[in-house]
């Protein structure tokens, strides 16, 4: 599709109407509002890969304070992730669902993902949800440059006739 | 500093807290990578409603907490706001996370709410992610660049 045809129906930008989407959004920040308010954590997802790697490596940086003494919750966290997915798919959307995107293209990305996201402090729970909702300028710039980098990247592979 | 007085309740509430997050990631479609693909090639915008009504929860929860409640129940600590130090870091990591989001569709919490939804292949993401978690690490246990590198207990 051309986007940039200026009389856009909704039906094309949102072939998936937007509820979901909403419904979604309005969840995630459910999720990160419950633990904040009981516990003042402002919790983000990507922290767990370092912090679970303490569990296994030496490398001081995984074995900071702040990460050794977080690692458990956070292990319980992502398993609450795993867990509340499961019961979409169990529930709601009954069925195992898998993707078609190349498994080379997973963990090259992976890999970059794991990376870029330890260095800029954060990823798009940490910086696009809830630095963005506390209006932080380091998250604000973070979000875009990923946002910007990776629809740029998206499109490139999709022109070189990469597909899934 | 999180969860030193340990609540009886703190972990059931994070696994909780968790739960609702994944659902809502299921839910949302972000746990499929060619879900948000599709937003990178422009072919479907609903990926906004997802960051933006998340985003808005938790600013207004933020905001009502800093600024009227005094301690979390569980913890004790302050609410607080995330901001973080700006440093190059957030532009060189940002950078790197947005080549790999956009080439393979997938974000940390994405990814673990996938395994949730059976996404098998998924696995390859997750790997990836820890590799990278650590390559980097490792790295910079190398360079020893970890005194200017401040950040707290609920860094993301």
């Amino acid at each position: 599709m051309n986007s940039l045809v200026p009389l856009l129906t909704a039906n094309e930008l949102f072939p998936r109407e937007i509820l979901p989407y909403l419904l979604g959004g309005f969840l995630v920040g459910l999720g990160a509002a419950v633990i904040y308010l009981a516990t003042g954590i402002i919790a983000g997802a990507s922290t767990f890969l370092e912090s679970t790697l303490s569990y296994v490596s030496d490398v001081p940086r995984f074995n900071r304070f702040t990460y050794r003494q977080s690692r458990d919750w956070r292990l319980v966290f992502t398993a609450g992730i795993v867990t509340g997915a499961a019961v979409y798919g169990l529930v709601l959307n009954p069925g195992i669902w898998t993707t078609d995107v190349q498994w080379w293209r997973l963990l090259g990305g992976g890999f970059l993902v794991g990376v870029g996201t330890r260095l800029g402090k954060g990823c798009t729970s940490g910086h696009g949800v809830c630095g963005t909702g506390s209006l932080s300028p380091t998250s604000l710039v973070n979000v875009a440059t990923f946002l910007t980098v990776a629809i740029g990247t998206a499109q490139l592979v999709q022109a070189l006739g990469v597909a899934p | 500093m999180s969860g030193q007085e340990r609540s009886p309740l703190f972990l059931p509430v994070i696994y909780v807290g968790g739960l609702i997050f994944g659902f809502g990631l299921a839910i949302s479609g972000m746990a499929r990578p060619e879900v948000v693909l599709d937003f990178l090639q422009f072919e479907d915008f609903g990926l906004l409603f997802v960051m933006g009504s998340a985003a808005l929860v938790t600013g207004v929860t933020f905001a009502v907490a800093t600024r009227y409640l005094e301690r979390a129940p569980l913890t004790a600590r302050e609410y607080t706001r995330r901001l973080k130090e700006f440093d190059r870091n957030v532009v060189i990591g940002g950078t790197i996370f947005g080549v790999g989001w956009g080439l393979s569709g997938i974000c940390p919490g994405a990814a673990y709410a996938s395994v949730g939804i059976g996404n098998y292949p998924i696995l390859f993401a997750i790997a990836g992610m820890f590799l990278g978690a650590y390559a980097q690490g490792y790295w910079r246990a190398l360079r020893a660049d970890d005194a200017g590198d401040v950040t707290d207990a609920t860094s993301s």
